[in-house]
């Protein structure tokens, strides 16, 4: 054993490890999975793993470890599942910039193909999560907004704001608007509670009720009108008390000015 | 003390026995040179300048009339559910912008049109009015002053010491009658603040806790740690159905009976006595806020804070809910959960402090 | 019926000269019976001075009436009920949710009444730029010294105007039963509780037992569309009558004295002016409300006490109150079976003591002063440095607490922490009004300097000329004697003076601990810091008729 630890800086053990890995989910899946389809399947999954791993090991090692295994930099990633790579990397979140309260959104850098090799691999390290089909996060029924509206005002409205326009937690960190949000990835994080987000597992939300929020969370934070006219940001009071000064009482003090001034007397022009 | 001040110690009064434009500027640089003359405007001396303003007026008047008619005509021809895209407002109703737009371009010309016609073809001479002083002279003071007492001695009231003290009475006691008839305004709070819905959970009849989502009843593992589940009563004696959205009383017994369900590793949690009312790591905590009752469930699952949306406050949920920002003052009340024969989470008693913003009366 | 013809008496001539046209004798006709030719005598043409700042209170006026005719509307179609309903209306996405008759019905005047989501609109935006109004409108009477004597009372009835609006609008928003307006009553629950001995009491009646119960939008609507503006209405009536029966304030200069008033007269420039701005504020208000929404109720939901969406604020006027509530410490006492929750007491305690602050002033000052004359002529805010920086330490220590209120919005989009907003409140509270105050008055002792500068030596020309010997020197023109009067006309007053300490009989004077504190006040506002001496016409005679330039 002594000897082993000893040699575990080689520059070759990550990849004596990694056959073992390999060698052992061969052996898993031999052993386990359904023969004739799973071979075909497997094959195609093993090379999309390879091929993860790869764009794991120069795009996210540096945090989270060759094999995901996490380091003082990035949590692990055993068991985060491939819905939490897709939703992560797919928002842009990840790789992340630089250290700060909360990682931000932002432009993502892998392809939809790169992000699904990069989920596969990450999928590969320990059961999680499941990116979503879009018949999962696409609810059917007509009322699916009006019930999603209520469990978004159970469930998200306190850290997402009523209309979804995010909010502010503790030390600097916030709840993201979900203007434009992907519903996949409304999806997802209902599923893997990325960074500081609870999640919303199936046993305790099911799929039904996850469809309906993201059905809610796309007609309110996209779609919806403003019959009223300017959103002024779907804010609540703060905003509107600060039209109402500058442009309200503005515009009444302009007015005013012109009501009292003096007209021009006719020598000035 | 008196808040007399002679008067040569107050300063000069401005204008004081002056009258406008009577100082000669000789002496005194500063003195009033009195009302300056009136300069006439363009329209005071130019017919045409004036013509020209009054059909301006004129136009202000008629651009609100055509207002008008807009306003009616949006009125009955726009349907009231068409939303249209006008930029850079947005997706709006169109016929509140067009009832909007009209009113107020009605109301605007109509006050333009008289603002205008003030300023540019009404006299603009100014014109001095004298003020008056708001005291009365020494001969009228004296002459009310003497009227009152006239009226006074005439009544009595001083003299008639009885009269007066008793008629002091009973107007000090009259109100009385008001105050007293507000009791009737809502029942007297007896100890119902300190205590929930759960009261009725006992080890021999403990209550379900159920999903508010799913309206299911739940068991330990379908939490997660990292997750977050809101929990409501389920069957109880009185009430066999749980608690429904439809119960009339719905809304005063989810505002103190609301949960929210956590599940933190039992090795992070850091009070050994809130590890002992949770079910292994399965945490339920009250979701009312101990400051002035917000839903609290701003819960961050990699710091196990909860965060109040309103003000602030901020509890930390593995550390019995202690108060570690913000403005409440007291820890949320967690409630003792275990789990029944068939696996499903339950509660056997009551909350362990009284829910919601502190009372006079609470007493833990 | 004997008495027919001998009976019949000719009415005795009228005195009154017969009216030229049939609008005369319709005058004659109300005169006969209400006396309106006595009445309009004196103010048919009375005279008012034009000046934008004194056209603040006519926004607050015609907000006010606005408010009243939206209001009136809004109740023929408003439910004040709390009985609840499965909606099933025109806005599709609350179809099938449970809710309140009062929320529904909101709904329904937002959906299905049409140019009901106008005036709903235009009745809350009009109730934001109101109490704005009332707002700027009273700290413009505050830094022109306008509520010197004879107006302390109406200070007090504008304030008691402002205090009062403040609830209106607070029970109007609570009005609706959203869960924006729910989160509100919550609150105001949790604050009523944290009242010691009766607070529990005082909820359960307010609340008709447990909160939320049903009673409370009916309480709520009765108060805000009967109580609270029926008082208010009678205040303003109050209000009105004495801004014309002191006469209006106005700016110094030319010809104008403590015993005139220099403006136009009411009939027919004052008619046009103020009554047009009426239409010209209810037509802003009418155009602000067709292009930016308020208060979206559908987009809330219906009232849950288990729901809450974050950016749950007050409106505007009640945001220093909940910046207040927010930044408070969480203090709470717990002895003899008792709690006393001072988080929330506190704040609530001194909710209306930092407006009662403002409301008192008046009060002080003529206290500090001893000045019992009437005053007409206002300050300019620069000749009252520490009235001035009083001033502006209130405001901002309003604009902290306000700034307190909305912490969580300014960390979200300023990208700070809320935690070190809180922070910044808490300690700013105490710190940020005492630089204010002395920033403020600074400034003021600059402008001072300024205009005995320009007074004394003139306003520069930008006209450079050369000397003989080689110096270029700019040509100051000096001001004509209508700005000379205007600059120095103001007023100012010394210091009081603490009587001897011995008496003409050196027998030692005992000086109270209240005319000592008097006295230093007196300094601190008078004496040598405090403002600067203002040139006089010696001074002036000195520079201007010696020696060529400067």
């Amino acid at each position: 054993m002594k000897k082993l630890s000893a040699r575990r800086r080689h520059p070759l053990a990550a990849l004596v490890v990694l056959l073992f890995a390999l060698v052992a989910s061969g052996g898993l899946y031999a052993a386990f999975a359904p023969a004739e389809k799973a071979q075909a399947d497997s094959s195609a999954q093993s090379l999309a793993i390879d091929e993860g791993k790869r764009l794991f090991a120069v795009g996210c090692s540096s945090c989270h470890g060759l094999n995901g295994q996490g380091s003082s930099m990035g949590p692990s990633l055993v068991g985060v599942g491939s819905a939490a790579v897709d939703f992560q990397v797919g928002t842009g979140r990840m790789p992340a910039q630089q250290p700060g309260a909360q990682v931000p959104r932002k432009k993502g850098i892998y392809s939809q193909a790169e992000i699904d090799q990069l989920a596969a691999f990450v999928a590969s390290l320990g059961p999680g999560p499941v990116t979503p089909t879009q018949e999962q996060y696409t609810a059917t029924e007509t009322d699916a907004i009006s019930k999603g509206g209520e469990l978004f005002r159970t469930n998200c409205s306190q850290c997402h704001n009523f209309a979804g326009a995010g909010g502010a937690l503790t030390q600097g960190k916030f709840a993201p608007s979900l203007e434009n949000v992907d519903p996949k990835h409304i999806y997802e994080a209902m599923q893997t509670g990325p960074q500081n987000m609870p999640s919303f597992p199936d046993t305790t939300m099911p799929e039904k009720q996850k469809q309906e929020i993201v059905a809610f969370v796309r007609y309110q934070a996209n779609e919806a009108p403003n019959p009223g006219g300017l959103s002024l940001g779907s804010l609540g009071p703060v905003t509107e008390g600060l039209f109402g000064w500058i442009f309200g009482l503005g515009v009444l003090i302009a007015v005013a000015i012109w009501v009292a001034a003096h007209t021009t007397k006719a020598k000035k022009s | 003390m008196s808040q007399d001040m002679s008067d040569d110690k107050l300063p000069q009064a401005h204008g004081a026995g002056e009258g406008h434009g009577e100082v000669a500027a000789a002496d005194n640089p500063f003195a009033d040179p009195g009302l300056p003359p009136h300069e006439p405007r363009r329209t005071d001396i130019d017919e045409r300048a004036a013509k020209r303003a009054e059909r301006q007026v004129s136009l202000l008047f008629i651009v609100s009339m055509l207002a008008t008619v807009g306003f009616i005509a949006s009125y009955v021809a726009i349907d009231p559910a068409k939303i249209v895209y006008i930029f850079p407002l947005g997706h709006i109703s169109a016929l509140n912008f067009a009832l909007g737009m009209t009113l107020g371009v009605a109301l605007f010309c109509i006050g333009a049109g008289a603002v205008h016609w003030a300023r540019t073809l009404m006299s603009d001479v100014e014109l001095p009015a004298e003020r008056h002083p708001i005291e009365a002279d020494d001969e009228v003071r004296a002459d009310v002053i003497q009227q009152f007492k006239t009226g006074a001695g005439e009544s009595g009231f001083g003299r008639r010491k009885m009269i007066r003290n008793t008629l002091i009475g009973s107007m000090a006691l009259v109100p009385l009658s008001g105050v007293v008839l507000l009791r009737d305004l809502g029942p007297l709070p007896g100890t119902s603040l300190d205590t929930t819905a759960w009261k009725e959970a006992t080890p021999t009849t403990p209550i379900r806790l159920i999903n508010v989502n799913t309206n299911l009843p739940m068991k330990a593992e379908d939490i997660a740690v990292g997750s977050l589940t809101f929990a409501k009563p389920g069957p109880s004696a009185l009430r066999p159905d749980g608690l429904q959205e439809s119960d009339e009383d719905f809304q005063q017994v989810i505002a103190k009976s609301a949960l929210m369900l956590i599940r933190i590793q039992p090795s992070d949690i850091k009070d050994a006595k809130s590890a002992a009312l949770g079910f292994e790591g399965v945490l339920a905590y009250s979701k009312i806020c101990t400051h002035v009752g917000c839903p609290i469930s701003l819960y961050e699952q990699q710091t196990h804070h909860a965060l109040c949306p309103c003000h602030q406050s901020t509890f930390d949920l593995s550390d019995g809910a202690r108060v570690i920002f913000g403005p409440a003052g007291h820890p949320l009340p967690q409630l003792k959960i275990t789990t029944d024969a068939s696996g499903y989470l339950i509660a056997t008693q009551d909350f362990d402090l009284p829910v919601g913003p502190s009372f006079w009366e609470r007493n833990a | 019926m004997s008495s027919s013809a001998s009976a019949k008496t000719a009415a005795p001539a009228s005195t009154r000269a017969k009216p030229a046209n049939k609008a005369e004798a319709a005058a004659d006709y109300l005169d006969g019976r209400l006396g309106i030719y006595s009445l309009a005598k004196s103010n048919l043409r009375k005279i008012f001075p034009d000046h934008w700042s004194f056209m603040l209170g006519e926004i607050c006026l015609y907000t006010f009436i606005i408010i009243i005719l939206t209001g009136v509307y809004l109740t023929l179609f408003f439910k004040p009920s709390m009985g609840e309903v499965v909606y099933n209306g025109s806005y599709a996405p609350l179809n099938g949710i449970r809710m309140s008759e009062a929320y529904a019905s909101t709904l329904n005047i937002s959906f299905e009444v049409r140019g009901g989501l106008l005036i709903r609109q235009i009745h809350h935006w009009a109730a934001i730029v109101f109490v704005a109004a009332m707002f700027v409108h009273m700290m413009r009477v505050f830094f022109t010294g306008a509520f010197r004597k004879p107006r302390e009372i109406n200070w007090i009835f504008g304030f008691l105007l402002l205090f009062l609006g403040f609830f209106d609008g607070f029970l109007g928003y609570s009005l609706p039963d959203d869960l924006l307006s729910g989160t509100g009553i919550r609150f105001m629950e949790g604050a009523i509780l944290a009242v010691p001995l009766v607070g529990t009491y005082i909820s359960f009646f307010l609340f008709g037992g447990e909160f939320p119960g049903t009673d409370i939008v009916p309480r709520f609507f009765t108060i805000h569309v009967l109580l609270i503006p029926g008082v208010m209405l009678g205040l303003l009536v109050a209000h009105l009558i004495l801004v014309f029966y002191h006469k209006h304030t106005q700016w110094a200069g030319p010809g104008r004295t403590e015993k005139n008033v220099v403006g136009m007269p009411l009939m027919p420039v004052y008619m046009a002016k103020a009554g047009g701005f009426f239409f010209l504020v209810f037509g802003i208000i009418a155009a602000m409300s067709a292009i930016a929404s308020v208060n979206p109720v559908w987009a809330y939901g219906p009232y849950r006490p288990d729901q809450v969406s974050t950016d749950a604020q007050p409106d505007w006027y009640m945001g220093f109150a909940e910046g207040l509530i927010r930044v408070m410490p969480g203090w709470e006492i717990r002895a003899w079976g008792h709690t006393l929750n001072l988080g929330v007491f506190i704040p609530l305690m001194l909710f209306p003591l930092v407006l009662v602050l403002i409301a008192v002033y008046p009060f002080i000052e003529s206290w500090i002063t001893g000045d019992k004359r009437e005053h007409h002529i206002l300050d300019r805010p620069r000749n009252a440095p520490v009235r001035t920086a009083l001033g502006a330490a209130w405001i901002s220590l309003y604009l902290v607490l306000l700034s307190g209120g909305g912490n969580d919005l300014i960390a979200t989009h300023f990208h700070l922490s809320l935690n070190d907003i809180t922070y910044f409140v808490r300690a700013g509270s105490f710190i940020v009004p005492v630089i204010t105050y002395f920033v403020t008055k600074r400034w003021c002792l600059g402008l001072q300097r300024r205009d005995k500068e320009k007074v004394l030596h003139g306003r520069e020309t930008g006209v450079i000329k050369r000397l003989p010997h080689g110096e270029f020197i700019e040509v100051h023109a000096q001001l004509p004697q209508d700005k000379l009067h205007t600059l120095t006309s103001h007023e100012q007053y010394e210091p009081v003076e603490l009587p001897a300490e011995v008496d003409e009989n050196g027998v030692a004077r005992k000086v109270g601990l209240l005319t000592k504190t008097r006295a230093k006040l007196s300094e601190g506002y008078f004496g040598e810091h405090g403002q600067i001496t203002k040139p006089t016409a010696e001074e002036h005679h000195e520079i201007t008729s010696g020696h060529g330039h400067h």
